[in-house]
């Protein structure tokens, strides 16, 4: 009788811990889901990511976070899959937290905008945020945009123009060759719009989509290329599908320049390796040696840190500008209510790490920032992936010349 | 004319890659009945150790160790795993082997992490073999083509001329009968179950930097590899042969034809636009939709050849 009273104190205490653990820590943090891939074949972006985040709100939430809080990141799996990734968000609705993050993959976010739009309009107290930080697709700040969506990353057609603007002047033909699902598409539609646009003077000799993460051999589409005669590869293909791709090239001796989107994250240096030495160029928010190429001896410092800690190479200076952003509007909206802060959110123009005006735009909710253009080279000073090649900028574009017109009809709440 | 015969060459590489992992798959599958779902998995855990035992000891020893390695570990899912598991029938064993696809993939990337692994061809096989028309062939790939040939003989000569080769082409066919004259089939399970992830490991050795070595590479050769094994019949290495060179041609040869069903049926006066009922479909050119094609092949053989093409007994 005695054991069993004792088990039921036991319990009760047990139950009152948990049920007032949660509750007071989220008096002083700031919990936001994070939904991205955690396993399969994409596992790999989304761990480095949830890494690089990690430092980055380590850093900001030292500064003293908004409102004297501090930022956790509460992460779902959505294996790539828009299915997965609305069950995973309705666990983020579930715990009532203000704020969802996610970063891969197009098809993933146009399920979330639309999923979210209908959760705040049917719980209007319980309204969540999308933070945006890598679904790229122009049309989910276009035809898709939505009030409770921002975008804190440059999106495909901003990056095509500074794809296109940046090809040297004596690259006359090039081959397109794209994934064959939303985001290769639309990066597709727009480098071929730009081309046109911009450069004239280049001649498309082709224009390909190829199966999304199914090809195991590019060595056809090498034959393809050499056949071609094409100067320059244009290609937003991104992990395996790139590396696999200039792996292929570079064992066939492929003489062409990889004048690529997404060359940069995570394993594309690794597997490029010393071939791609003053081959390939890719389209990036920053590197390791922005720093030093800008003399900025503070950002110096915080990628000395992520070095030391991560033994990896830092791309995404948008994470840093996104949580900047964010602080400042949770601070001026003086609460994480969502419609206060996207309302804050609205135009609000920060300076990132590097000194640029970065704007997030009120009428469509995309950021406009600058980004760079670099090229893989042995002569880098910090290498990337300890590959002993790393990024060199070339070109730099700023938010204002990354500007383009949008075509969002947006639906604002009523009050 | 030349994109012809560089994707012949080609398609003849990935196709005996294919092979590689296809045969031990195709012993095991045919013989126990055991369709070993984690044969990828042991294909990836094969690149992996040979990427670490190549940075100690080189490739060539990388080329013994690996292999063997993995051999071992079949020998150790045989004994300790699917032997267990086998009184309970065949849902019980294909759980297993599913069940393993999870903690090899999982093992792996605690061991070696989410990125690729700098696992490159070794530098005395990093020259051009012949260059052909412009493209040149690369030295690795004539060496793929050597192994894999190597193996295939190997594997007919064991199966055609020893003892225990009998034994196996027995049990293949036969499996009650050759128990029931007295044979120790259990130890012939464990022989080839363990062969045949010694093949998935001599695959991966030489395919981790064919292609890249990473945890997604498990997920991406193994649907292709089921297929060569169902499209090339069951019981007969022959067919696992042919399905595999088809496949290898299949997908090599579609990504060049940029042609649709649409362009075909131009000029018999019948004009197809994107807009049209079934027009999205008749206008992709077989290039975009190649990667689907053995997919479709197993579809129609299943339906009109349930054996495979030179199966020896139905699925």
């Amino acid at each position: 009788m005695k054991g069993r009273r004792l088990f039921v104190a036991l319990l009760a205490a047990s139950l009152g811990i948990a049920l007032w653990g949660p509750a007071r820590a989220a008096d002083d943090t700031i919990k936001i889901g994070y939904i991205d891939p955690f396993s399969g074949p994409f596992a790999a972006t989304g761990n480095n990511f949830l890494k690089v985040f990690s430092y980055v709100l380590e850093k900001i939430n030292a500064e003293g976070g908004p409102l004297g809080k501090k930022y956790e990141l509460v992460t779902f799996d959505s294996k790539l899959q828009p299915a997965e990734a609305l069950i995973a968000l309705k666990s983020v609705t579930d715990q009532n937290l203000p704020f969802v993050m996610h970063c891969v993959g197009s098809n993933v976010g146009a399920a979330m905008i639309d999923a979210v739009s209908k959760h705040n309009a049917r719980n209007p107290d319980n309204r969540l945020l999308y933070l945006n930080c890598g679904a790229l697709a122009t049309e989910l700040t276009n035809e898709q945009c939505d009030f409770w969506h921002f975008r804190f990353t440059a999106n495909v057609d901003q990056r095509a123009v500074a794809r296109i603007k940046t090809l040297p002047q004596s690259v006359k033909s090039v081959y397109v060759l794209n994934q064959d699902y939303l985001f290769g598409q639309s990066v597709q539609k727009a480098t071929l719009k730009y081309l046109q646009q911009y450069r004239p003077d280049v001649k498309i000799v082709a224009d390909e989509l190829v199966p999304f993460g199914k090809v195991q051999d590019f060595s056809p589409y090498i034959a393809k290329i050499k056949a071609s005669g094409a100067q320059s590869l244009v290609t937003s293909n991104y992990d395996r599908d790139l590396n696999l791709l200039m792996k292929a090239g570079n064992d066939a001796g492929l003489e062409i320049r990889y004048d690529a989107y997404l060359a940069h994250q995570p394993g594309g240096p690794t597997s490029t390796g010393p071939a791609g030495d003053n081959r390939l160029t890719s389209v990036m928010e920053f590197h390791d040696n922005v720093p030093a190429e800008e003399h900025n001896p503070a950002a110096e410092k915080f990628i000395e840190g992520w070095r030391a800690r991560a033994d990896f190479n830092f791309i995404p200076l948008d994470y840093v500008t996104m949580f900047q952003m964010l602080t400042a509007a949770i601070n001026k909206a003086g609460s994480t209510d969502a419609q206060k802060v996207a309302l804050a959110l609205e135009g609000m123009k920060v300076t990132d790490m590097m000194g640029d005006e970065n704007i997030m735009r009120a009428e469509d909710h995309q950021l406009l920032s600058p980004l760079r253009e670099a090229v893989f080279t042995r002569s880098a000073k910090l290498d990337a992936e300890k590959t002993g090649l790393g990024w060199k900028t070339e070109t730099k574009l700023s938010g204002a010349d990354l500007t383009l017109p949008d075509t969002c009809k947006m639906k604002r709440p009523a009050s | 004319m030349e994109v012809l015969l560089v994707s012949l060459l080609n398609g003849l590489v990935y196709g005996m890659l294919l092979f590689m992992l296809a045969s031990g798959l195709t012993l095991i599958f045919s013989m126990m009945g055991v369709l070993n779902f984690a044969h990828g998995s042991i294909y990836m855990l094969g690149a992996y150790f040979a990427y670490e035992s190549t940075r100690f000891l080189g490739f060539w020893s990388a080329l013994l160790i690996a292999p063997l390695l993995c051999g071992a570990i079949g020998a150790a899912i045989e004994i300790w795993g699917l032997r267990r598991v086998h009184h309970n029938g065949h849902i019980a064993e294909l759980l297993f082997t599913f069940g393993l696809v999870f903690i090899i993939g999982r093992s792996v990337q605690m061991a070696w992490g989410m990125l690729p692994m700098p696992y490159r061809v070794p530098a005395g096989l990093d020259f051009p073999l012949f260059t052909l028309y412009g493209l040149q062939f690369p030295a690795y790939r004539g060496f793929m083509l050597l192994i894999s040939a190597g193996m295939l003989a190997a594997i007919w000569l064991l199966l055609k001329r020893t003892r225990i080769g009998m034994v196996i082409q027995a049990a293949l066919t036969h499996p009650g009968m050759t128990a029931a004259l007295g044979h120790n089939v259990p130890l012939v399970f464990t022989i080839v179950f363990a062969g045949g992830c010694l093949l998935a490991g001599l695959a991966g050795v030489i395919g981790g930097n064919y292609q890249s070595t990473e945890p997604g590479m498990a997920d991406a050769m193994g649907p292709i590899v089921f297929v060569v094994v169902v499209f090339g019949g069951l019981g007969s290495l022959a067919g696992c042969f042919l399905a595999s060179i088809i496949m290898g041609m299949v997908v090599t040869f579609s990504v060049v034809i940029d042609t649709s069903i649409a362009d075909l049926l131009h000029p018999l006066g019948i004009a197809v636009h994107n807009d049209d009922l079934l027009g999205e479909i008749l206008t992709v050119p077989v290039a975009r939709i190649g990667a689907l094609l053995p997919l479709l092949m197993m579809v129609l053989i299943l339906l009109f050849r349930p054996r495979g093409l030179l199966g020896t007994r139905d699925t």
